[in-house]
């Protein structure tokens, strides 16, 4: 995505931590890439084709989410890629990665190709990433080298864990060649059978059966000893335990090639909540945790064993999550809500700062996947948020871009939204228009 | 119905007070029982839904029998006969059952919390006749009933439930009711089929019966679902039995006095032995006896107390 012609960004509060740039001035794009930003309160005096006045807000590289489903092809009544996208945009996010766990999965060249082709019409830039496996199934390899020639930029079979550590060697080996992560989904399917929320003193009293954290765990230390030996690169996806950021903080000392991500919900949302209501909107997997796992994963984005924070966006549609817990799909989506969920919960609370929350969610994903974005330097595709820090909204899922409504933060009221999302120059989410 | 609807979900954070309220409710329908005609006009001109989506002789029988006992319409729906086979959602059979205009909902399922969904969507009054391992109100009602019977009163009584802890709905709403009632409860079975951090429910965990029955004034035997070894918790039933299987030799080195309690159906020869649930310190008839009053009194109050006798 490339829009011709000039715009120019006045007056916000430039916050980029890859280029080390926090000041009030004007950012230019022109054609597409950054032009130019001004020092510090200075203006841009350029006649631009659009100006966007950004007083008082804050404006930064475009946001990235790794870690999507989109569901097209196959389940195009839950979300398309259109859809997806726009819900994207409207959330501050220039770029997300979809998961390749479609109908049919995304494992051959055409596949990717159609992702591509679809994406063409989107609000954010796609980036798909290909199924490790052949039908998901953690049995032959796909065409690596294929998918990443026709555009994927990681291999996972995220949603079905990958049981055969052989398997997961030799995809870790393999994928040396082509310059990309495996991003893998920690389960041990035999330890988390039959679980529909996490193994504590809530699932006793619910009588639910449980998903133990050890089912992430033992995959997490298997996957980490897996890429030390082989010297390929991990990437692990949604982490929501305590133990397995040990597991990851030890490996990164040991020099380990090892990324992780943590989704907005794992941050906020503890297993107890299911207690009082038994809502299918707070299913997902892996499952909420414990109160001494959310303080482990906030303590992992401080201290930099969290890379990167990601939705995990998990469409479903209303017939089939609103049913008994134990009925319901896992996943929620997450979109429309995971910036103002992180301002509100880790930033306004004085967990996170700005530049932490930029780089989780802007620099370090770039980094992740190796893509264009994540920062603001001179020449670099112009893809732009801008956020009003302030604004106080309500989270209405009727209202949501997205073609499907699985959240657990409906009527939340959440402080900081993006009011502005810029790709390659092109205004492609403004608030109120 | 009286416009502010009440449920019967579970035993967990029910005050006292309450559970006294139905108990002692449940006195003068047992009477009823035993009446040549053992009917009363209190719930005339009342329907109730009977929803059963799990396999249940016992239960199913006890509400039926209270239902007709006090002249409510009922009807019955279990799932073998249902459109719940032709791929129907719960949420759509409520809603069908509803728009009939059914006042009370009884509902049997194999989802936890399965109760309280139709609570959300219904305008109709839920009972709670079992949801998957959480809780199952009226059974543990009618303990607590039959063990007042017993002892006169509940409090500090010590109780200990034996067997599949982690897959009971029984052990569950015994805990809470017993525990509030001021009892003291230890739970002893298989570490396999304990849930994790039981303890935090108040009760003792005991692997060994032995110690576990020493000074207990109810022991309380859970059914032993044979799935359980097939799905590798247990080594095998025969072990089962030696190690947590009330016998009348593990009994006969008891120095107190005691009943056995058993919510049914038995497995004979499994968790207890025939002997054991026929001899003259069980009290299983006698639950029997007993949920068909309480499930009465259970029906009576929920029903706004409306009475027309």
């Amino acid at each position: 995505m490339r829009a011709k012609g000039s715009l120019l960004i006045k007056g916000g509060r430039i916050v980029d931590p890859a280029s080390g740039i926090d000041r009030v001035a004007d950012l230019l794009i022109k054609d597409g890439l950054v032009e130019r930003i001004s020092l510090a309160n200075q203006r841009i005096g350029v006649k631009a084709q659009e100006v966007i006045s950004a007083q008082g807000e804050l404006v930064v590289p475009g946001l990235i989410d790794i870690h999507t489903h989109l569901r097209e092809p196959g389940r195009e009544d839950e979300e398309t890629i259109l859809s997806g996208s726009q819900a994207a945009a409207a959330g501050g996010f220039t770029g997300v990665a979809c998961m390749a766990n479609t109908q049919p999965p995304i494992e051959s060249q055409e596949g990717v190709r159609f992702v591509l082709e679809r994406a063409q019409q989107a609000k954010c830039r796609i980036y798909p990433i290909a199924a490790v496996t052949k039908g998901l199934k953690g049995e032959e390899l796909t065409e690596a080298a294929d998918l990443v020639r026709a555009g994927a930029v990681a291999l996972s079979d995220d949603g079905n864990p990958i049981s055969n550590s052989q398997i997961m060697r030799r995809a870790l080996e393999y994928s040396k060649a082509l310059g990309i992560p495996i991003c893998s989904h920690c389960e041990d399917r035999d330890l988390s059978s039959g679980g529909g929320m996490n193994e504590s003193s809530t699932s006793t009293l619910l009588g639910l059966v449980g998903i133990p954290s050890i089912s992430e765990e033992v995959t997490v230390a298997r996957d980490i000893l897996l890429a030390q030996f082989t010297q390929g690169r991990l990437h692990l996806a949604h982490l929501s335990t305590a133990g397995s950021l040990e597991l990851v903080k030890e490996a990164k000392k040991r020099g380990v090639r090892v990324t992780a991500e943590v989704t907005p919900h794992h941050l906020i949302l503890s297993d107890e909540l299911i207690r009082a209501s038994f809502d299918p909107n707070l299913k997902m997997n892996p499952p909420l945790r414990g109160k001494e796992d959310i303080e482990a994963l906030r303590k992992g984005l401080t201290d930099g064993t969290i890379d990167c924070i990601v939705t995990d966006h998990a469409p479903h549609s209303t017939e089939e999550k609103d049913v008994e817990f134990d009925a319901a799909p896992f996943g929620i989506i997450g979109l429309e809500t995971s910036l103002g969920l992180i301002l509100t919960e880790l930033y306004h609370k004085g967990i996170l700062n700005l530049q932490t929350i930029i780089s989780l969610m802007s620099a370090n994903p770039a980094k992740i996947l190796g893509i264009k974005g994540g920062n603001l330097r001179v020449g670099s595709p112009a893809d732009v948020t801008i956020i009003d820090l302030e604004k106080e909204w309500q989270v209405g899922p009727a209202k949501f871009r997205s073609k499907s409504r699985n959240t657990p933060f409906g009527g939340w009221t959440l402080q900081g939204k993006a009011v502005a999302t810029i790709v390659g120059g092109e205004i492609c989410y403004r608030e109120g228009v | 119905m009286s416009a502010q609807r009440e449920h019967l979900l579970g035993l967990e954070g029910m005050l006292a007070q309450r559970i006294k309220l139905i108990l002692d409710a449940a006195g003068p329908f047992k009477e009823v029982l035993e009446r040549p005609i053992r009917k009363v006009p209190t719930l005339r001109g009342i329907s109730i839904a009977n929803l059963f989506f799990e396999p249940s002789t016992r239960t199913r029988i006890s509400f039926e029998l209270a239902e007709k006992r006090l002249s409510a319409e009922v009807v019955n729906l279990s799932s073998a006969t249902s459109s719940v086979l032709k791929g129907e959602t719960l949420k759509d059979t409520a809603k069908n059952i509803e728009a009939m205009k059914v006042d009370m909902v009884v509902i049997r399922h194999s989802s936890p919390g399965a109760a309280h969904f139709l609570a959300r969507e219904l305008q109709s009054s839920v009972i709670n006749a079992g949801d998957g391992a959480h809780e199952h109100p009226t059974q543990a009602l009618l303990d607590l009933f039959t063990l007042r019977e017993r002892f006169g009163e509940l409090q500090g009584l010590r109780v200990v439930i034996v067997g599949d802890i982690a897959y009971s709905r029984v052990a569950r709403s015994n805990i809470w009711g017993l525990k509030t009632m001021g009892a003291s409860v230890a739970v002893c079975g298989p570490p396999t089929l304990m849930p994790l951090k039981v303890e935090e429910m108040g009760v003792d965990v005991y692997y060994d019966l032995d110690q576990a029955l020493q000074g207990a004034d109810v022991i309380y035997v859970l059914r032993l679902q044979l799935e359980r070894q097939q799905a590798g918790l247990l080594p095998s039933l025969r072990e089962y039995t030696n190690e947590w299987g009330i016998t009348a030799q593990r009994l006969a080195k008891l120095k107190q006095e005691f009943i056995i309690m058993h919510p049914g159906p038995i497995n004979r020869g499994v968790e207890i032995t025939p002997e054991v649930a026929d001899g003259p310190y069980s009290v299983i008839l006698d639950q029997v006896t007993n949920g068909v009053a309480v499930r009465m009194a259970v029906l009576y109050l929920l029903s706004g107390g409306r009475h027309e006798g």
